[in-house]
């Protein structure tokens, strides 16, 4: 298919993943008065947010006491208020020599021909493998919070969570909520990993965290009903959650050519950044859990950092102004990444970072 | 037997539009829109294929169309991973058998 330039096919950013991180990118570039499409291959816009039914914490800058799906709608509506279009159901297949992306939608190729791209697609939840765990009723703890919060349904009555992080704490809370039974958190660490805030919220609920344990075993006929978890503990269940860790979505950014880096404190492999989010694809920025496993808050601003730097880049903003918005968003960023929490996360970016410059001073030696 | 939250502190329970699909034949309601994997296990469903070489059940497990583990024949094609798919009013659900046929 040939695009005529000057066509509806031309946009200045294309911005893929209408979650957080997009939607702050979003409400930047098309507030500066760039032509902007976000496209989400979901059928809802907001990603992980309107999953998210717990308030968040931090600072008045950052939603503090605001839940999650209440924050997605304050983005949508600024996003759009900005002059953003926003394309669902549409799934981003490649990137062409041309710079054109081909993506389908309707079970149809087009294409869309961007001046720059942000990719905003998030994480992917991990899994460990044990036996029994392709029975049915194990799942991810991702797929048990859109079963219950976004679709009203439980996966499960007994159920015993995996791992004692952020996503494994909130979501055995949220389904507290919806009227579960959460039998157990079982963490192989020696202490629970997420934050103290959702610790004391599901330990105030009464549900007991077995720390040092692994999960050996899970059987049933059909379906799960047993669990074997070290430490001669067994619980009688319905449904088995896993929330251990999530990974970055690297697949698009490997198509588009993006150099990849390995980061642990971030994820795992995620592509190489500088600090305005550019990848080593000159067109192509990254910004919220591609760009390495946070949360909400720094995919937000990760987002507003990539969108500024890419209108600034294409001419919309001039370099002054440009550069007080970035100071502005990253200023807040190392807000989020302090503390005993974050300074691991703050130390693992800027190894990204200078692993980035290295690169190039090598290339140009 | 439902798995419906028919009750929640935090989130509105929208009435919805109730659908009717076909699972193995009988008739189940679902709510309009909704994803058929969670139409299906709120009536307690979570057996939607036996695999290929051993027959093993297998269901839901990332929810979000990545790892077409809950895939089922749907309206007569194989492979539609179900987490990802609405229902419709009259829609016919089968478990799928290994690789699927074409009904």
């Amino acid at each position: 298919m040939v695009t005529v330039p000057g066509s509806e096919n031309d946009i200045d950013v294309l911005i893929i993943g209408a979650g957080p991180a997009g939607l702050g990118a979003a409400i930047e570039s098309a507030g500066s008065g760039a032509s902007v499409l976000v496209m989400d291959e979901n059928s809802l816009p907001g990603g992980q947010l309107f999953k998210q039914i717990h308030k968040f914490f931090g600072s008045e800058d950052h939603f503090a006491g605001v839940r999650g799906f209440e924050i997605g709608k304050i983005l949508l509506e600024q996003a759009r208020k900005a002059g953003t279009m926003i394309k669902l159901d549409s799934k981003v297949l490649g990137l062409m020599d041309d710079g054109s992306v081909p993506y389908m939608v309707d079970e149809k190729v087009k294409i869309i021909r961007p001046r720059k791209i942000i990719i905003a697609v998030g994480g992917k939840e991990n899994t460990i493998p044990f036996p029994g765990w392709t029975l049915p009723g194990i799942m991810t703890a991702g797929a048990a919070q859109t079963m219950t919060n976004i679709h009203r349904t439980l996966p499960g009555k007994k159920i015993l969570m995996v791992g004692s992080g952020n996503v494994g704490l909130i979501v055995s809370y949220h389904l507290i909520q919806a009227g579960a039974v959460v039998v157990g958190i079982i963490d192989i660490a020696n202490e629970i990993s997420g934050y103290r805030v959702h610790a004391d919220k599901i330990q105030r609920a009464g549900v007991p965290v077995y720390l040092n344990r692994k999960i050996l075993s899970a059987t049933g006929s059909g379906r799960v009903d047993t669990v074997n978890i070290s430490g001669d503990l067994e619980f009688k269940v319905d449904s088995v959650l896993l929330a251990v860790g999530l990974s970055p979505l690297t697949d698009l950014a490997r198509l588009f050519g993006c150099r990849i880096c390995y980061s642990k404190a971030l994820g795992g492999f995620m592509p190489l950044h500088d600090e305005n989010l550019l990848t080593t694809n000159k067109n192509v920025y990254v910004c919220g859990d591609v760009a390495g496993i946070e949360e909400a808050n720094t995919a937000l601003d990760e987002g507003r950092l990539a969108g500024i730097s890419a209108v600034m880049n294409l001419g919309y903003l001039d370099p002054a102004e440009g550069t007080r918005r970035k100071q502005e968003v990253i200023k807040r960023l190392r807000e989020l990444r302090r503390g005993m929490y974050g300074e691991k996360r703050e130390l693992a970016k800027k190894r990204v970072v200078s692993e980035y410059k290295k690169m190039f001073l090598n290339n140009e030696a | 037997m439902t798995n419906r939250v028919l009750n929640h502190p935090i989130l509105k329970i929208k009435k919805k539009n109730l659908v009717t699909i076909k699972f193995d034949g009988k008739p189940y309601s679902a709510r309009e829109g909704e994803p058929i994997a969670s139409a299906l296990m709120s009536h307690g469903i979570l057996i939607h294929r036996r695999t290929h070489k051993t027959g093993e059940n297998r269901g839901v497990f990332c929810g979000i169309g990545q790892c077409n583990d809950c895939v089922m024949i749907v309206d007569g094609i194989p492979n539609v991973r179900t987490c990802v798919t609405a229902v419709k009013d009259g829609m016919s659900i089968e478990t799928q058998n290994g690789y699927g046929t074409w009904i």
